[in-house]
């Protein structure tokens, strides 16, 4: 099992749950994030006073799938979310050690 | 005609003229005293208007500190209103309007708790009840002014003491002065509805309680170096300022003291209109300034515009004209804009700008009087200004230090940080994961 985790550009997250569901994908957990990576910040200025504004708003994915489908996860996350601007995000595949169902107690493969 | 009508309308014409059956002889005792009732009704619809600002200055400051500090900050503006309007009626009331001065013109009775008294006033013109509860609320009104300035960093029950000091007696005996027919309006010093006896009061409680309180921790850097602590909730704080515009039609209407006649009607009305351009220009002044200055414009220093346009005009609200409302509200706008950057240069920290838009506009507001009121002259109003305003300061400060000394008035450092909501309350306004 192969756990994927991608920042994207907020405004994406509906297409990509979209294309995600219709490639068989089952579930997902989104989180609310602030980050940069080559998007840098910039400077504001509240009642007179300059402040650096470094973080930029992000959706994080994470996502658990069996392994045969974590390539075609990942290509779809990556063509769905882009918009070939600065701060479009990243994708990571990271190994899962087990996985189970809280309802059933099933594991693994059959947990997902 | 239908004769379905003719009953009816028989009744009706019947009903009209009973008055004058029977009654007649009734008429003459029983003549009612409209200009007691219009002047005590505007007595009770300012004062409620004034109440709301309380409202206002609630949702302000919560929108301005950061949400961990929002609880503390609307418990301060609860339990600071709750206390002027007891300490008010204990002593504040009895000292403002000394039925006997202890001090001919300068210091009126302690402890004349207030009593309202059974029968109407009508010699005296209006409910007493009505002046009191009127009064009473710019009492509560300049207390609210220094939660402001000294949120985030403040423990409650200390806060809650200078409080009942402030609106108990130094409050009072400085209004006495004026509106208690004290010796500055034998000198001719002229201040409408509170510029200085309110707001400049109040800013001045608040400077000498940010001085002894000190910075928030983090405020301000090495190198002069400021940093912005934003407020957690602007849409609280936009509606708090459009509340306290509201209730400014009652603080400043209402301080006509008269409604009785076609001249005191006439007069609410100017000062109504006067009171709107006034906030209105103010408003512009510091959107306009703000975009040439910061190339953006800042909600947070409109908003303190407005209410800097409010305190401008508040000294006089009725002799400008509508121009002369708007050239004085929009000095009022540009007075913040300049005073709030320079005040953190002064390592001042002020969270919602209550020290520009209160005492450094209400300097301005009191000063400006002499272009539309005849009868006064700068040098008086500067002099009223002085003679409250070191009153209030020295008071304040002295008193500031002695709380400090008896029981401390900042939080430990650990606590600042987690924030008062926590550390002093318990209670979070924001709380997270709390069970389903």
């Amino acid at each position: 099992m192969k756990l994927i985790i991608a920042a994207i550009k907020p405004f994406k997250l509906e297409e990509v749950r979209e294309a995600l569901t219709s490639i068989g994908v089952r579930g997902m957990m989104v989180t609310e994030i602030k980050g940069f990576g080559s998007q840098s910040g910039h400077t504001e200025i509240y009642r007179g006073a300059e402040y650096a504004v470094n973080f930029v708003p992000k959706i994080k994915l994470e996502l658990v799938v069996a392994d045969g489908m974590a390539d075609q996860v990942v290509e779809t996350i990556q063509t769905t979310a882009k918009t070939d601007k600065i701060g479009d995000g990243k994708i990571f595949v990271l190994d899962v050690n087990s996985a189970v169902r809280v309802r059933t107690g099933e594991t693994n493969d059959d947990a997902l | 005609m239908k004769t379905k009508y003719l009953f009816p309308l028989g009744a009706v014409a019947v009903a009209a003229t009973l008055p004058s059956v029977g009654f007649a002889q009734d008429e003459a005792a029983v003549a009612v005293d409209n200009a007691f009732i219009f002047n005590t009704l505007l007595f009770l619809i300012g004062g409620f208007l004034v109440f709301w600002m309380a409202a206002g200055f609630a949702m302000l400051e919560a929108g301005l500190v950061r949400s961990k500090n929002v609880t503390m900050q609307l418990t301060k503006n609860m339990a600071l209103f709750a206390i002027a309007s007891i300490m008010y009626w204990m002593v504040g009331y009895g000292i403002m309007y000394p039925a006997e001065w202890l001090v001919e013109g300068w210091l009126g009775p302690f402890f004349a708790f207030a009593d309202l008294g059974g029968d109407p006033a009508v010699d005296v013109g209006y409910a007493t009840g009505s002046d009191f509860f009127f009064q009473l609320m710019f009492c509560a009104t300049t207390a609210s002014i220094v939660s402001g300035t000294l949120a985030e960093r403040i423990k409650l029950w200390p806060f809650l003491i200078f409080v009942v000091v402030l609106t108990g007696f130094i409050y009072p005996i400085e209004a006495s002065w004026q509106w208690g027919g004290g010796w500055l309006a034998e000198a001719g010093f002229s201040d409408f509805a509170g510029s200085t006896l309110v707001h400049a009061a109040g800013g001045f409680a608040a400077l000498a309680g940010a001085i002894i309180l000190g910075p928030r921790l983090g405020k301000f850097g090495k190198d002069g170096k400021v940093n912005p602590m934003p407020g957690s909730n602007l849409a609280l704080a936009t509606l708090g300022t459009f509340v306290l515009w509201l209730g400014w039609f009652g603080f400043n209407g209402g301080s006509q003291l008269a409604l009785g006649t076609e001249a005191d009607a006439n007069a609410v009305a100017i000062i109504f209109a006067n009171t709107n351009m006034a906030a209105a220009a103010g408003a512009i002044a510091a959107l306009i300034l703000t975009q040439v200055l910061y190339g953006k414009v800042d909600l947070t220093m409109v908003l303190n515009g407005a209410l800097a346009g409010l305190v401008s005009i508040t000294a006089g609200p009725l002799d400008p004209s509508l121009f002369g409302a708007l050239w004085i509200g929009a000095v009022g706008g540009i007075i913040v804009v300049l005073t709030v950057p320079m005040l953190d240069k002064m390592k001042i920290d002020d969270v919602v700008g209550a020290i520009p838009v209160h005492l450094i506009a209400g300097f301005w507001g009191t000063l400006a009087v002499p272009f539309y009121t005849e009868g006064t002259n700068f040098v008086t109003q500067i002099m009223g200004f002085a003679a409250i305003g070191g009153f209030v300061f020295v008071t304040s400060l002295v008193v500031w230090v002695i709380i400090k000394s008896v029981m401390g008035l900042r939080p430990s450092e650990e606590d600042e940080i987690a924030g008062l909501d926590v550390s002093e309350l318990g209670m979070e306004a924001y709380p997270d994961f709390t069970k389903g």
